[in-house]
């Protein structure tokens, strides 16, 4: 059992507090990202779970054990490090079975468990070789493997892919996948690319200044975003999002363009609220041209000038411009298109989300 | 054609230029070497001459004969030339590796804690520590012989060792400050995390990676006492204590200086200092945190 349990989690940094009482509980052999943006906390929350930072206030739990003041060592976790950190003066042989030395385990069953790892990650040609004789994949790989031989309750991983180039991350993003698979422990993942938090995590923790925004699974932050701040965060290109004034089953935007008001928002807003409107690329589209086209039950049809447009082979982006801004739609089975020319875009309002001005919440009910 | 031509003769004046640059390079690298080089050459000729050549003007540059006996008369005894050699090379040794023991050992804590930790006052105190360099050693020397006397520590090994450590901890804790801080931080958190203490974690990871940067440190504060005179000088009185250097003065008599035997035992001296600085040097090989971390 390896539950991870934080509890009014805060840190400060003299009078500066950096984390303000999280609560989070992550359940055995769960995989769980933390992301957001640079500073927002998130590496100083796993740093304070591996004990590589005090906690001033608030507890962790690992396993149901406290382990508030326990040392790293003590807490039965690995961790692979954004800079792998592997250990320059030995060989890869000895990185891998370099915790269970320091645990004074026996030769042959030291022996058996780097063989074991070596084999899981494809190092066995390599525990010869010290780390600046190998390729960042291979780095990022021993690290991972020097995880594993540990066998412990909990896997953190800080940014581990931010150092290779893309289709390395790619590839190594398949590969941590397939290691949980295997290894069946409890991993908290910390990243700012929110691609990779949607494509490992069985839920993702969303943080920004210290707060944790939203928990959820990957579809949930993506198609129930809790806050402006998650719907802007999560997904690529980024969701539509611009403000607007109710009016009479209406929404008036700056420019003056309306849009008529979402049916699944009507009871929770009144006329004359400040809200935020946000529709996904995927719910705008040239008609015919869209995911829902066909059976969505609240599709809104308007002619918008093209201004941009950027194929990417099997869909195009397409930038329209609707209230004096650019909004990006996706355009599926594409076709050529011209800036300049008008189309009849299909908006998908069932999809639509929208958020209080003042506190960024949904208005979701 | 015609451009085919003048491009050949363009390489070729160009191959021309970089092959005299490299003769000049290598005569002007030679020069530098020789001005270097030449007092240590000096004084081994001179040891092996007779005090007649050496005192000769102009000089002579080939040695007309060549003797032994200023090494022979060294260790001969009191009364044959010669002077308590052993002794003071022992005293030396005594000094020099006790007190670079000592003076590593409080560098390596010192800069340990310069390079991790953060504490109040840290950088006025390493800035007091580099301060007390720009005093030079001979203007404490009176102080220190007055002190040493009362404490009655005076011509004692533990009196020179002491005055040592103080003049190398600033430098060595300078020194392996830097050291350490080459070391990334995260090898000892990933080592804690591995199942260390702090303390395991310095001794496996931190203190191996640093390793020639100690040893760099420990080889200057050998070599600065080994070749300490002005303090030793002061602090030192009889064959018991005197080290090497203040040896040499016993070659100074009150009418004459035995040119020829101060030579001999400064090739004496200088024979283990440049034995431990080739054995250590192999060491101090850099570059071996590369790889460690991202690159």
């Amino acid at each position: 059992m390896a539950t991870v349990s934080l509890k009014k989690l805060t840190k400060r940094y003299g009078n500066i507090e950096i984390v303000h009482g999280i609560d989070l509980d992550i359940t055995d052999r769960e995989f769980i990202a933390l992301v957001g943006p640079s500073g927002c906390g998130k590496s100083t929350t796993l740093r304070m779970i591996a004990g590589l930072e005090e906690i001033s206030a608030g507890s962790i739990e690992i396993g149901g054990r406290v382990v508030n003041d326990l040392p790293p060592r003590s807490r039965n976790i690995s961790m692979v490090f954004q800079s792998y950190a592997l250990y320059p003066h030995m060989t890869v042989r000895e990185n891998l079975g370099f915790s269970l030395k320091i645990a004074g385990a026996a030769k042959d069953d030291m022996d058996r468990r780097v063989a074991e790892a070596s084999a899981i990650l494809g190092l066995d040609t390599l525990l010869d070789r010290r780390p600046s004789q190998l390729s960042g994949g291979q780095r990022q790989r021993v690290a991972m493997g020097r995880a594993i031989v540990r066998d412990p309750d909990v896997f953190l991983f800080d940014e581990p892919l931010s150092n290779l180039d893309a289709k390395l991350r790619t590839q190594m993003r398949t590969e941590i996948k397939k290691l949980h698979a295997k290894v069946q422990s409890t991993v908290i993942y910390v990243t700012h690319d929110q691609v990779e938090a949607m494509t490992l995590a069985d839920r993702i923790v969303i943080m920004r200044d210290g707060h944790i925004e939203q928990v959820g699974t990957p579809d949930e932050v993506f198609r129930r975003p809790a806050t402006r701040f998650v719907a802007g965060f999560i997904g690529s290109p980024p969701m539509n999002l611009h403000e607007a004034t109710v009016d009479d089953g209406q929404l008036v935007f700056a420019s003056g363009a309306k849009l008529p008001l979402p049916g699944q928002f009507k009871p929770n807003v009144a006329v004359g609220d400040k809200v935020v409107f946000g529709l996904r690329p995927d719910d705008i589209y040239p008609t015919g041209h869209g995911i829902s086209s066909g059976g969505a039950a609240d599709v809104h049809q308007i002619e918008l000038p093209i201004t941009v447009t950027e194929p990417l082979g099997n869909e195009t982006l397409v930038f329209v411009e609707f209230n004096g801004s650019d909004w990006v739609s996706r355009m599926l089975n594409p076709r050529p298109l011209k800036s300049g020319e008008r189309m009849t875009m299909s908006l998908d309002l069932s999809q639509a989300h929208l958020f209080a001005v003042d506190t960024g919440k949904t208005l979701r009910s | 054609m015609k451009g085919g031509v003048v491009k050949m003769n363009e390489n070729s004046s160009a191959r021309l230029k970089r092959r005299l640059l490299g003769i000049v390079y290598r005569i002007g690298l030679f020069l530098a070497m020789l001005t270097i080089c030449l007092p240590g050459l000096w004084i081994v000729l001179s040891s092996l001459r007779p005090t007649v050549e050496i005192m000769a003007k102009p000089p002579v540059w080939i040695p007309q004969e060549i003797s032994f006996d200023a090494y022979v008369a060294m260790f001969s005894g009191i009364g044959k030339g010669g002077i308590p050699v052993i002794e003071y090379f022992r005293n030396s040794l005594i000094i020099s590796v006790t007190s670079t023991v000592i003076a590593v050992a409080i560098g390596m804590a010192g800069g340990y804690a310069f390079a991790r930790y953060r504490f109040r006052g840290k950088s006025s105190v390493f800035l007091g520590l580099m301060l007390t360099r720009t005093v030079p050693g001979i203007a404490l020397s009176l102080p220190l012989f007055f002190l040493y006397v009362r404490l009655g520590i005076i011509d004692t090994h533990f009196g020179l060792i002491l005055a040592y450590v103080a003049l190398n901890v600033p430098f060595t804790i300078w020194l392996i400050d830097g050291f350490f801080r080459q070391v990334p931080k995260d090898l000892a958190e990933a080592a804690q995390i591995d199942g260390c203490t702090r303390w395991q974690a310095f001794w496996q990871v931190e203190f191996p990676l640093a390793g020639p940067g100690i040893a760099s440190a420990a080889i200057f504060a050998f070599l600065t006492c080994w070749n300490e005179f002005a303090l030793a000088s002061q602090l030192t009185r009889s064959v018991s204590a005197k080290t090497l250097p203040v040896g040499l003065l016993d070659y100074t008599a009150e009418f004459t200086i035995d040119w020829r035997g101060m030579c001999a035992l400064a090739v004496v001296m200088i024979i283990p200092a440049l034995t431990l600085t080739f054995i250590v040097q192999k060491h101090l090989v850099g570059g071996l945190t590369s790889g460690a971390v991202k690159g």
